[in-house]
């Protein structure tokens, strides 16, 4: 039987996936992947704990995140392109303009 | 009537304000005239208040309330009464002269505009104190004289120290700090005396504050009379508070005249005349007889001084502090009308005399010395003429000015049974007369001794003698013409003093040996200086001529005892306690500040990652932080 501490606990695995590889990563796009999975851990979580409670509202903010990941994304991968076209590469260890 | 009182209030300010708005800007002959002629409008409003107190009494009102807060509330009151339109017209009167005169005489000044603006606040500052009907308002309006003060002796603040052999001067700006803090640490006695009032009848008003006197405790009438002539000791100048009157000097002549002769210093008398209720009680009659010890004191001590000084205007500055001794011991013995009339025949002939030291300081490119003058009657032969009344009448010689005050002083020390006052101010007398003409002949008689200095002395424009005039005619006429009607006049508010009949009968002998001393003194600076200056080495060689030509070592011995060691323990503290610990300790927060920035930098890579991981590093604390105060809460 699939309990809610199930989903919470696959919600908090891949959430600790995504931090690692937020932390880790050097590869600007593989830190975008990261950050959607993070997101959609939370995704999981607020789905099922709504679910459990037969309450809707957690379903309905699932969606909202899932709009607001659509949109940040697109903005995002658009920033992605023109940075990769002036600069050559997306390595994190490359792109230090702000070093203080 | 209401609104005399705020034009002779008023026009001074606004004349104030008008000459401020050209304060940066080079001279223009406007701000000089404009404040002359709003002098003048409050001088006729002064003059027809008086003669409206005269006939229909005091006229009082309230402009608005000023201070409200509990049970607190002083009004902005004025009260016009005898003493105070008297003092209102010898205020307006010497100021008007005053003013006209500066125009010539700060002709070439670059703070032309700034320097009219000083004179006429001071005049507003002035009229708020004696027309105030409370201790708030006379407070402010002392305070507002002494910030005047303070501006215009120190005018020529950019000037250096400039050193004569035997005179040592000082600095205006050293002068104008001297008189502040002095008159600083008296006005602390005086706001004692004004919360002790404050404090025991729950108001400010002298009416209220006169009326309660009898049901008031001895001990408690003793320490606000005191503490109020501690203020008064202060403004005018009394030992041992003298020192700054002297060195006030530095300032411009028209100054002298008016705030240091005719005025500002004749406040403290004013203080102690409208406090009569409060001094002529019997508990208090201990520090009435003080004042008037102290009056006789300062009168001969400063008559000394001047015997042998030097400078022009040090002379009539020493002869102000005596003159203020005498108007001290008519009031102090309980004649107050006495002291009034005096404060009013001394400021005319006082102005007068320092306005003709300004004259010859003109003419003489600013020397001071009278040892370098001489025969300067044939060049300037007006400025001798009223210098010359003006030291006639200071030396109480009938039928000027000086002769009906002063002598009504001495006769007030008989009539009181105080001999010894009446032998100190009797023989101050004859010292005045000498000291007066010895400066009087060596100015304007005698060889004449600038011509080897190079100088080419002229007589000032003729609307500046003109302006003089009326000080000369007041001078002359003000003892014989006006004492009668004088003394009726402030009976009104001041108590009647009548002389006894036995004073009345043997008045003319005093009155013949007042005259006798004076006629002597005068005759013995004519025998000494009349032909010339011969200066005697034995004499200036002498013990008591240094003692006195060095003001008693007094300015030494303050010098050493308080502005030295003050100074020693300001240097003590500021290298050890505030070098050492208190910057210490706000240095030592900038550095860790700096310190642990200086560390902190090195997290500046600019390297995204980095920061990620720094945020979470942040993320993670916050989260052990919350979980703590969860555990721990």
């Amino acid at each position: 039987m699939i309990e809610l501490s199930h989903y919470l606990i696959i919600s908090g695995i891949l959430f600790s996936i995504g931090v690692v590889g937020v932390l880790r990563r050097k590869n600007l796009l593989m830190l975008f992947f990261a950050t959607e999975i993070m997101l959609n851990a939370a995704n999981i979580a607020f789905a099922a704990t709504s679910s459990y409670y037969g309450d809707l509202s957690g379903q309905m903010f699932a969606f909202f995140i899932i709009a607001v990941a659509a949109s940040e994304v697109a903005v995002g991968l658009g920033l992605l392109i023109v940075l990769y076209k002036k600069q050559g590469t997306l390595d994190l260890d490359n792109l230090v303009a702000m070093k203080g | 009537m209401e609104s005399l009182v705020y034009v002779a209030l008023f026009a001074p300010l606004v004349g104030s304000l008008f000459a401020a708005l050209f304060g940066m800007s080079p001279k223009n002959l406007i701000t000089g005239i404009a404040t002359s002629a709003l002098l003048f409008i409050s001088w006729m409003a002064s003059v027809l208040l008086l003669i409206h107190v005269a006939g229909n009494g005091a006229v009082s009102t309230t402009l608005m309330d000023w201070i409200g807060a509990g049970d607190l509330l002083i009004q902005f009151g004025f009260q016009v009464d005898a003493v105070t339109a008297v003092m209102m017209v010898v205020v307006t009167t010497v100021s008007t002269v005053v003013h006209v005169y500066s125009i010539g005489y700060m002709d070439h000044d670059k703070g032309f505009n700034r320097f009219f603006s000083y004179l006429s606040a001071f005049v507003f500052s002035m009229m708020i104190l004696v027309m105030s009907d409370n201790f708030a308002g006379l407070f402010i309006g002392w305070e507002g004289v002494g910030v005047c003060s303070w501006l215009l002796i120190g005018f020529w603040y950019h000037k250096e120290d400039v050193s004569t052999d035997i005179n040592p001067s000082i600095s205006p700006s050293w002068a104008a700090n001297e008189a502040f803090i002095m008159n600083r640490i008296a006005d602390l006695g005086m706001l004692v005396g004004i919360f002790l009032i404050y404090w025991n009848t729950g108001s400010l008003t002298y009416d209220i504050f006169f009326a309660s006197i009898p049901t008031m405790d001895d001990g408690l009438l003793v320490a606000i009379a005191i503490a109020l002539f501690i203020g008064a000791m202060g403004k005018s100048a009394q030992f041992p508070l003298h020192t700054w009157l002297a060195d006030a000097m530095e300032g411009p002549t028209p100054v002298s005249a008016l705030i240091h002769a005719a005025t500002m210093v004749t406040a403290g008398v004013y203080l102690v005349i409208r406090a009569n209720p409060l001094y002529s009680h019997e508990a208090v009659e201990g520090v009435s007889l003080f004042i008037a010890c102290l009056g006789t004191f300062v009168a001969m001590f400063a008559a000394t001084m001047a015997l042998v000084n030097r400078d022009l205007k040090r002379i009539i500055a020493y002869s102000t502090l005596s003159q203020l001794g005498y108007m001290f011991a008519a009031a102090g013995l309980g004649a107050y009308w006495v002291a009034l009339f005096h404060l009013a025949a001394h400021a005319f002939f006082k102005a007068l005399l320092f306005l003709g030291a300004g004259n010859v300081m003109h003419a003489m490119h600013d020397e001071l010395d009278i040892f370098k003058m001489g025969g300067l009657s044939k060049v300037m032969k007006w400025t001798y003429i009223y210098m010359g009344l003006a030291s006639l009448a200071l030396a109480g010689i009938f039928p000027l000015a000086g002769f009906y005050s002063k002598d009504t002083i001495l006769e007030v020390a008989i009539n009181e049974d105080t001999y010894l006052i009446w032998f100190a101010l009797w023989v101050t007398a004859g010292l005045t007369a000498f000291y007066s003409f010895r400066q009087v002949f060596l100015t304007f008689g005698g060889n004449e001794r600038y011509k080897e200095l190079g100088h080419h002395p002229h007589e000032m424009p003729n609307y500046v003698l003109i302006a003089m005039a009326p000080l000369a005619i007041l001078a002359v006429i003000f003892g014989f013409v006006f004492m009668d009607s004088f003394q009726s006049f402030t009976s009104t508010v001041l108590p009647v003093y009548e002389m006894s009949h036995a004073t009345h009968k043997i008045a003319w002998v005093f009155i013949i040996l007042t005259t006798l001393i004076a006629l002597s003194g005068i005759f013995y600076a004519y025998k000494k200086y009349g032909v010339g200056l011969i200066r005697d080495e034995k004499v200036e060689g002498s013990f008591v001529y240094k003692l006195l030509s060095n003001q008693y070592y007094i300015p030494k011995f303050y010098d050493s005892m308080f502005t030295k060691p003050y100074a020693e323990i300001s240097d003590m503290l500021w290298k050890k306690v505030d070098l050492k610990i208190v910057d210490a300790v706000v240095d030592a927060i900038a550095k860790f500040i700096y310190f642990s920035g200086d560390k902190s930098r090195a997290m500046q890579t600019g390297n995204l990652s980095h920061y990620l991981n720094w945020m979470a590093v942040g993320v993670l604390l916050l989260a052990v932080i919350v979980s703590l105060s969860a555990v721990l809460g």
